[in-house]
Parts: structure tokens; C-alpha cells; sequence
């Protein structure tokens, strides 16, 4: 076997016994970049010395004996997420050649962690968006198949994943951008719960809904991932100050007795049959496994659509307020201030100018009651949804995304059918769940389809042990796109 | 010609004394003479990804401020981001408070010009950053193209928002209350008042109505006043030209306008048509601020007595006038001052308040006036200006010496005691020494003696004079007088 179809486990497996080293893992996950992400143009920096560098170290480092739970292994980072020293352009020409001075925290946990940085990976412009088709930059292709969308926003990094481009890769979450480009390319993806990681260096896109989440190629990788980059910071006032459980350790693979809820609002019209098909199977699959299959109703879940593209845009006109190219990135001067402040502003995608105008016009004096004050209101009723449901089961199945990957250009010009790919995870970012992700098959075309499961509060362990039984039982994750074989 | 009521409310903005900024952990630096972005991070940069930590510190100072001023302090607290663009406001919106701020419904008593008491009601209290400074650049050669500078080291310091209601009649009330409030906050140690570098700052909305009516006229808010007489000034002045303007059929434009200070006028500045909407919404990078009962109650331990408090006590326990109390309670250094000279205990026979009082107000407050000094910088302890009023009250040396010696203490800073010994400056009590000294005078001054005898008792100053002369002041007067009547009276 190939060191880049490795999984993250076996390379650590690997690199704690001795028979890889972080370096060679390192230079074969740059050489592959280098030999097939003008395909899939998953990356937008690749920092190639400084990965050899990191991975140099931790050579030295295990060498003396030491281990620490990412040592050496080699991952990508979405490039809305800071990176000291490393240009951190969110996607957007108003962020090009933008180097900030500091590394997020969860940066700052994979360095702790020992992990070697790959480089950066394409998003929609501040994460607005379900393709990558909004990044200012590229548009990467889906690695089943290159007329594809790899989903968005953290398609960079989903595409990645798939295609050995890292062994795990970081994404963020707004409102499904881990775990519809995770379904669409057939990785694994979790959103983890509001607060559970720190937002501290994540360019904000919608403060109150944004969360870092990990890709991997299996539910152990993408644990793994989590448990080096979870946990409480004090910068971020937002972040949850509860200890962090040993994930790793609850993946039994034991499911039996696990209350599975099957939310009827989520089997809807515009469904594609054999991404319903897939995930009816995959529930019956759980349901072999020893889990009781309940149906319940989350009865607030077509309001979830309309309050957040109210709520997310609102935050995000605030959030992006800022730039105006008077203390970093890129100016476009004019004549005077006010000028150049519009010109520069220009720079920005017309997605972002699309919701900051949404946003603005939600908080306008004579509108915010009815359209910003009563998305919260409705919020707290979506919030209650899952609270109540909940109370029946442990965790709910459903669809990630209604459909597989569409092709590029298809709904590039079709805001509306865009914002639908999200419309089984934004009610997550609404409420204070969790969730992820994970293959449960694939379409007549090959693309792959994804199975949602969701969790209350802080009970990632559920979800993941879940994802795990299930994909143990299957053989979805053993398959591999084409990516390179030539 | 319609008779008007003026309806006045304030707003004043008090930057907090704390050791960091509102919401990251840069330093708080005098912003007037700190090196221009030295006290600055990427948090109050408004860089991406960047978020706020409310500072512990800065809420109790402003908790202190709402118990101050009689309000209630709010237990759920949210904060909100009002957007507006400006170049010295990093994030293009200000972390403040909104819709529940951190307190509500107080008021504060103020003396006016007449002797009455007013009371003026506080709306709200709340919390914020303080934006940064802009520098509008002169084309020189230095900067040919003229532009401007912007300074961040003011970005993110706290600042808290006192609201008034409208119920301030005039430019004077205006500026008692703006007064009061300014001494509060100096008690408090929350701030240091200073109008000139703009960490205290006062902003009148005004607008006039007629006199026994209810509505609301038209109102013009004021900016750019920087001292307590700008506040007056400038307010009177609004009330005189909107005046004018109902008087002349014509309508008052709401707007705000600055004040012209050596013009002594005020400009418009911006109209209403350009003020903006500021978009509030609850700052999701932060959680609601729960202030527990047992905060406030804490917090409430540390207020000092305030000068209300004070002033009616110094006037009940030490019969002092009420100017002289207003006077001493005035600042709270003065005040604490004061009360330190009250706990010295090794001065026998002690001196009374009233004394004490009087030495501070008449001799070394003159002193300071015209070293254009604060009680801070007085050399000596309170101890040790005890000890020179025991002199006196004792009798070692008379008052005007003790002036001379009061004078010379402030210089040096050295114990009065020292000075007399060294200079001599002790009192003459000895009987028999001023006997032999009168004696002395009445012999060399054979004509002035017959004409006092004569029945010129005017004299009897020059006498009393000549004495005083003689032993260069220090004689005690007491026995100087009683003596020299009684040896004149012989020669009768
Ligand atoms: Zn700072």
C-alpha cells in the first residue's frame, strides 16, 4: 500500500513503531500534491519547508522518545483559519497576501500536538457558500468526479481528505460546511458543539454559529483530529469550559440499545431517491447493529432555512465591516478616504456583497424586529426542537444534503438552489448539537452519498461511536476516488 | 415674544482607570503623551479572527459608578455591537450596551447658584470601548499630501456611558451636574476627570419647549467641549440662537454641532440626514454579563463615603460652615488628608477640626495655590502639620511666626519644631524678659511716653510695635499687651 492511502491511525501506528518516519510520509503527501492537486486545486498555499521542517523535528522528537497525539502526521488547514506567518485569505482578494501574526488556537493545538501543516485549503469567499465556486481564488473539483463540486465551504479540505492529499484536514461549520463537502466527497466530518472548540484566529463569518471542524478519511481519523484541537481557551468567550472526554477510547463500535430518531421533516420532497434510499438503508444497517429506530418530529425544521440567512448574514455585515483596508490587506485607493474604503471594499465577492446587504437591511432600523429580533425568536424555537427530541433518543439519523455533488456551474448562478445543498445542517448550527457526516454509499454516477447523525449537547462521543459502528459494518470508507491513478 | 423652557439632558463618556483595556490585555496609556499604536494587539486592531474578553476590572468600576449615582444594577447584561463606519474604530462597530445595560434609574443631587437643592435623574449606565484617535495632517513638508494619522492606543480602553434624563433647565445646572459627576468619578479613583486630554467628556443635547408645555422641541446635541466653562458657555448659547430661531417663526434642524471656543459659538457639524443607523444587535462573541447579588454587595464594600456623605458630617461633627466643608470634601485626596490630621494623637493639647480646618483652608491651601500644587505633592505629613497648630495653641510660637514657619515647611518639608530651634523663632513667654524689653522701650522713647500720657491712648499700638520689633515678632502678644498696660499705666 501507497504511505498517502495510509489512514491517519495507521501512519501514527506506523510512525510509533518505527516503520515510517514523518518525514517520508511528509515529502509523499508533497509529491502527491504536487503530481495531482492541479486537478483538484484543493490547496490555495502549500508550505512545503515549513512542513519539512515540522516534520524534521518531530522525527528528532520521537527519537528522544517522545509521542504526542498528532506527532508527525501530516494535515491540511482551511485557509479561514489563522496560521502565524502563513498568508490566511479566507478565500477573498480583500484578505490576499494577508499574514497574520498569530495562529488560531486550534493551531495552535496541532502544534502542540506535534502535527505537521501541509498548507492551506480553498473555501468560498469567508466560508459564504456550498462549492467553492465562491472562493475569489480557484474553484476545486470534487475527486470522484472533476465536473464536480467537492461542497462547500470547507471543499478544500473535504477534496483533500478524499483525495490523499492529508492524512485529516480542518474545516469550519456555519451552517453545514463540514458536513455537506464531507457527504459530497465521501469522507468524514464533525461539526462539534457550539464552543467546544475555540473560534479564537477562525476568521469570523457568522460568530454565533462558526465551529472548527475535522475531516478524516475514517471516524477514528477525524476523532483523532478532534481530540488534538477540542477544548476550552479563554480568548474565545464563547468557548466551553468543560473537559474534553477521551474520544479515541469510546469507539466500542457497541450500539445496542442506542435510540436512533428518524426525523419525518427531513425525508422531503426534492430528495434525491437514492440519496433517501442510501440513508434509509443505512438506518436499517444501525438498526441490525442493536439500535431502536424511533421516528420523531422536529416540527420547526422548515423554518431553519429562512432564520439563517437571517442570522448568519446579519452577523457576517458586522464581521466584515472591518475590512476596509486601512490597517492590513490589500488597498485600492482613491481620491479620499471614503473612496478608497468603497473601492477596496469592492474586492469582495458578489456572494459576500450579496448577504452583507441581506444582513444590513435585517438590522435596519424599522426591519430588525421583524426579520433579525424575530429569526431569534424562531431560532429558540428550533433550539427547542431538538431539546424535546432529545428526550426520546440519543442521537437522529437523517440525509447530510439532499443530493450528491452537482457539477460545477450548475447553481452557480441560482443563489436559492445553493442555499438548499445546506438544508439538513443549518438547523444544527442553530441549535446546540452536534453532529457529523460519514459515507453511507454511493449514487448510480459513484458519487458519494452521506449519512447525518446528530447529537445533543457536548455528546460528540455518541455520534462518533455511532459513525464508527456503522462504518465498521460497512465497507464505504475502503473505497477510494481514482484521484492520480493514471 | 413666547416664553421657553429649555430641556437638557447629558451625556457623558468616562474612560475607566484600569491597568488593561476593555476587552484584550493591552496596557491603558495616557493617551496624550504615549508613542503613537505603542499600546496595541491584533484584538483591539480589529484583526480577523480576533475576539473579545470583558474585563473583570472595568465592570466592577462600573458597578461601583451605578451604586454611586443611586441606580439599580442590572443582572443580566448583554452586550451589543453598534456598527458605524469611522477609521478609528477598528472593527467598524463599537462593543456597547443596548437594550439592557448594566444600570438603570439613579439620580443625583445638585446645588445650585441659589442655595437650593436640584435633583437630576439618571437614565442609564453602561459600559463600552473607547474608539482611537485621528490626527488631521496640515499639508507641510513632512507630509506633502497632508492626510491623516490614526493612533489605536485609545482603541478598546472601557469607557462607561452615564445618560441623563432631560431635566436640566440651563447651561449652569448643565455644568453643576457635569461637575458633581466628574467628583464622583474622582472619589470613586474610576477617573481622573481630565476634560483637556478627553478622558472625561460631555455632550448636552438641548432643545426648548414652551414654558408649561410637555412636548419635546427640536434638539441640537453639542460636541467638542472640553472644559466645565464650554459646557455652560455653549449650552447658553444653544438656548439663545434656538431661541432665536422659534421667535423668528423658523424651525430648530436637529443635528449636531461643535463649539467654537475662541469664536464662542457653536457650528453645525452633521445633520440628521447623515446620522446613521447604527444596526444594534446582541455581540455574539460575547454571553450575557450575569452580575450575582453577591458582586454587587462586595463592590459596595469598597465605595468610599461620598462628598455628600462627607460634607454633612464634617459640618455636624466639626461645626465647620458649609463652605469650609464643601471646600475640604471637594476632592478626595484633600478630604482624606484632612481626616489623617484628625487621627494624630501625640499632639497635646490637641487642636480642634475647626482650627485644623481653618489652618488648611486659609494658609495651606494659599501655599499650594501658589506653587500651583496638589495635596500629593505637600512634603509633610499630615502629622506634621499638627504638630506646628499644637505650637501655636501651646503658645511657643505666635501665629504670624507659625505662617513663616508653615511657609518654610512647604519648602522643605522639614518638622516645625526643627525650624523654630534653628531659627530662633520659638516665642518669648518669659515675663521678666518682656518687662526688661518694655522697660528698654519706654526709656528710649522719653516724647512718645508724654503724649501717651497726655491721653493719646492710639499709641499704645506703636508701643505694643516697638516690642514686637524688638524681639522680631516672637514675643508672645498676649503678655506683651497685658504688661505694657500695666507699666504705662505706672508712669500715669
Ligand atoms: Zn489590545
Amino acid at each position: 500500500m501507497k504511505l498517502t492511502e495510509l489512514t491517519l491511525t495507521q501512519l501514527r501506528d506506523g510512525l510509533r513503531q518505527g516503520s515510517i518516519t514523518s518525514v517520508e510520509a511528509t515529502q509523499a503527501m508533497l509529491a502527491r500534491i504536487v503530481d495531482v492537486d492541479n486537478d483538484i486545486r484543493s490547496y490555495l498555499t502549500i508550505t512545503d519547508e515549513m512542513a519539512l521542517e515540522q516534520a524534521a523535528s518531530a522525527d528528532a522528537r520521537r527519537a528522544q522518545g517522545e509521542d504526542t497525539p498528532l506527532l508527525g502526521v501530516p494535515i491540511a488547514v482551511k485557509d479561514i483559519i489563522a496560521t502565524q506567518g502563513v498568508p490566511t485569505t479566507a478565500g477573498s482578494k480583500i484578505l490576499d497576501g494577508f499574514i497574520p501574526p498569530y495562529d488560531a488556537f486550534v493551531v495552535d493545538q496541532l502544534k502542540a500536538a506535534g502535527a505537521v501543516i501541509l498548507g492551506k485549503t480553498n473555501t468560498d469567499e469567508f466560508a459564504m457558500g456550498s462549492s467553492t465556486e465562491n472562493s475569489a481564488f480557484v474553484t476545486t473539483s470534487n475527486p470522484w468526479d472533476t465536473e464536480r463540486v467537492p461542497g462547500g465551504s470547507s471543499g478544500g479540505s473535504a477534496a483533500a481528505v478524499a483525495a490523499r492529499l492529508a492524512f485529516a484536514a480542518l474545516g469550519t461549520d456555519t451552517g453545514g460546511s463540514v458536513r455537506q463537502p464531507a457527504s459530497f466527497c465521501g469522507v468524514v466530518g464533525l461539526r462539534p458543539t457550539y464552543g467546544r472548540m475555540s473560534r479564537w484566529g477562525v476568521v469570523a463569518f457568522a460568530s454565533s454559529l462558526d465551529q472548527v471542524g475535522p475531516f478524516g478519511r475514517t471516524v477514528a481519523d477525524c476523532t483523532a483530529l478532534f481530540q488534538a484541537t477540542a477544548g476550552y481557551d479563554r480568548r474565545d468567550s464563547t468557548s466551553l469550559d468543560v473537559p474534553v472526554p477521551d474520544f479515541e477510547a469510546v469507539l466500542t463500535g457497541d450500539i445496542r440499545g442506542l435510540r436512533v430518531g428518524v426525523p419525518k421533516e427531513y425525508f422531503i420532497s426534492g430528495i434525491e431517491p437514492e440519496v433517501e434510499a442510501a440513508v434509509r438503508a443505512a438506518i436499517a444497517q444501525m438498526e441490525q447493529l442493536g439500535a431502536e429506530i424511533v421516528e420523531i418530529s422536529l416540527p420547526h425544521t422548515r423554518y431553519a432555512l429562512p432564520v439563517y440567512y437571517l442570522i448568519a448574514p446579519a452577523e457576517a455585515s458586522a464581521n466584515l465591516a472591518r475590512y476596509d483596508g486601512i490597517r492590513y490587506g490589500p488597498r485600492v485607493d482613491g481620491e479620499n478616504m471614503i473612496e478608497s474604503v468603497k473601492r477596496t471594499r469592492s474586492l469582495f465577492g458578489p456572494e459576500v456583497k450579496r448577504r452583507i446587504m441581506l444582513g444590513t437591511y435585517a438590522l435596519s432600523t424599522g426591519y430588525y424586529d421583524e426579520y433579525y429580533g424575530r429569526a431569534l425568536k424562531v431560532r429558540t424555537l428550533i433550539k427547542q426542537d431538538f431539546v424535546e427530541a432529545f428526550k426520546q433518543v440519543d442521537i437522529i439519523a437523517t440525509p447530510t444534503s439532499p443530493t450528491t455533488a452537482f457539477k460545477i456551474g450548475d447553481r452557480a448562478d441560482d443563489p436559492l438552489g445553493m442555499y438548499l445543498a445546506d438544508i439538513f445542517t443549518l438547523s444544527l448550527n442553530l441549535s446546540a448539537g452536534c453532529g457529523l457526516s460519514l459515507p453511507c454509499g454511493f449514487d448510480s454516477q459513484g458519487l458519494p452519498i452521506g449519512l447525518q447523525l446528530i447529537g445533543d449537547t457536548l455528546q460528540e462521543a455518541k455520534i462518533l461511536n455511532a459513525a464508527h459502528a456503522y462504518e465498521q459494518s460497512t465497507a464505504w470508507h475502503q473505497q477510494l476516488p481514482l484521484t492520480g491513478a493514471s | 415674544m413666547t416664553e421657553y423652557e429649555a430641556v437638557i439632558g447629558l451625556e457623558i463618556h468616562a474612560e475607566l482607570m484600569t491597568a488593561s483595556k476593555m476587552f484584550c490585555g493591552c496596557r491603558v496609556v495616557d493617551s496624550v503623551t504615549a508613542p503613537p499604536n505603542t499600546a496595541t494587539c491584533p484584538v483591539c486592531l480589529g484583526m480577523p479572527g480576533m475576539l473579545p474578553v470583558i474585563n473583570k476590572r472595568a465592570v466592577e468600576l462600573a458597578i461601583r459608578v451605578g451604586l454611586a449615582l443611586n441606580c439599580t444594577i442590572q443582572r443580566h447584561n448583554i452586550f451589543a455591537r453598534k456598527n458605524y463606519f469611522y477609521p478609528d474604530l477598528p472593527k467598524s462597530y463599537q462593543i456597547s450596551q443596548y437594550e439592557l445595560p448594566l444600570a438603570l434609574d439613579g439620580h443625583l443631587d445638585i446645588e445650585l447658584a441659589s442655595g437650593e437643592t436640584k435633583r437630576i435623574d439618571i437614565r442609564r449606565v453602561h459600559l463600552e470601548e473607547d474608539t482611537g484617535k485621528l490626527t488631521h495632517l496640515d499639508k507641510d513638508s513632512q507630509f506633502p499630501q497632508g492626510g491623516t494619522l490614526v493612533d489605536y492606543n485609545r482603541s478598546g480602553v472601557p469607557l462607561l456611558e452615564i445618560v441623563s434624563e432631560p431635566n436640566i433647565r440651563s447651561g449652569e445646572e448643565a455644568r453643576a451636574y457635569a461637575v458633581k459627576i466628574r467628583q464622583i468619578l474622582r472619589y470613586l479613583e474610576v477617573n481622573s476627570g481630565d476634560m483637556e486630554k478627553g478622558v472625561f467628556r460631555v455632550e448636552p443635547n438641548i432643545s426648548l419647549r414652551p414654558a408649561g408645555t410637555e412636548t419635546f422641541g427640536t434638539r441640537t446635541e453639542l460636541k467638542n467641549l472640553n472644559s466645565f466653562r464650554a459646557l455652560a458657555d455653549g449650552t447658553a448659547y444653544e438656548l439663545v440662537r434656538q431661541a432665536e430661531i422659534l421667535d423668528a417663526g423658523g424651525q430648530v434642524v436637529q443635528e449636531t454641532r461643535g463649539w467654537n471656543e475662541s469664536k464662542r459659538l457653536t457650528f453645525s457639524q452633521r445633520s440628521k440626514e447623515e446620522a446613521e443607523d447604527y444596526r444594534y444587535f446582541p455581540e455574539p462573541d460575547l454571553p450575557p454579563l450575569e452580575i450575582t447579588d453577591e458582586w454587587v454587595e462586595s463592590v459596595k464594600l469598597t465605595l468610599p463615603e461620598l462628598p455628600d456623605t462627607k460634607r454633612a458630617r464634617y459640618m455636624a461633627d466639626f461645626e465647620l460652615s458649609a463652605y469650609d466643608a464643601s471646600v475640604l470634601v471637594e476632592e478626595r485626596a484633600v478630604a482624606n488628608w484632612f481626616e489623617h490630621t484628625l487621627a494624630v494623637s501625640d499632639v497635646d493639647p490637641a487642636p480642634s477640626p475647626k482650627s485644623i480646618a481653618n489652618w488648611m483652608i486659609n494658609d495651606l491651601f494659599r501655599l499650594m495655590n501658589e506653587h500651583k500644587q496638589g495635596v500629593a505633592d505637600i512634603k509633610f505629613e499630615p502629622a506634621a502639620f499638627v504638630q506646628l497648630i499644637g505650637l501655636v495653641e501651646n503658645n511657643t510660637v505666635n501665629n504670624n511666626t507659625a505662617k513663616d514657619v508653615l511657609t518654610e515647611m512647604y519648602q522643605s518639608g522639614r518638622p516645625a519644631a526643627e525650624i523654630i530651634q534653628a531659627k530662633g523663632l520659638a516665642q518669648i513667654s518669659d515675663e521678666t524678659a518682656i518687662f526688661e524689653i518694655i522697660s528698654q522701650v519706654i526709656r528710649e522713647n522719653p516724647d512718645t511716653v508724654a503724649a501717651y500720657l497726655s491721653g493719646k491712648d492710639k499709641l499704645r499700638g506703636w508701643f505694643v510695635g516697638q516690642v514686637m520689633k524688638a524681639t522680631k515678632g516672637k514675643a508672645n502678644p498676649e503678655i506683651v499687651n497685658r504688661r505694657l498696660a500695666e507699666q504705662l499705666d505706672q508712669l500715669k
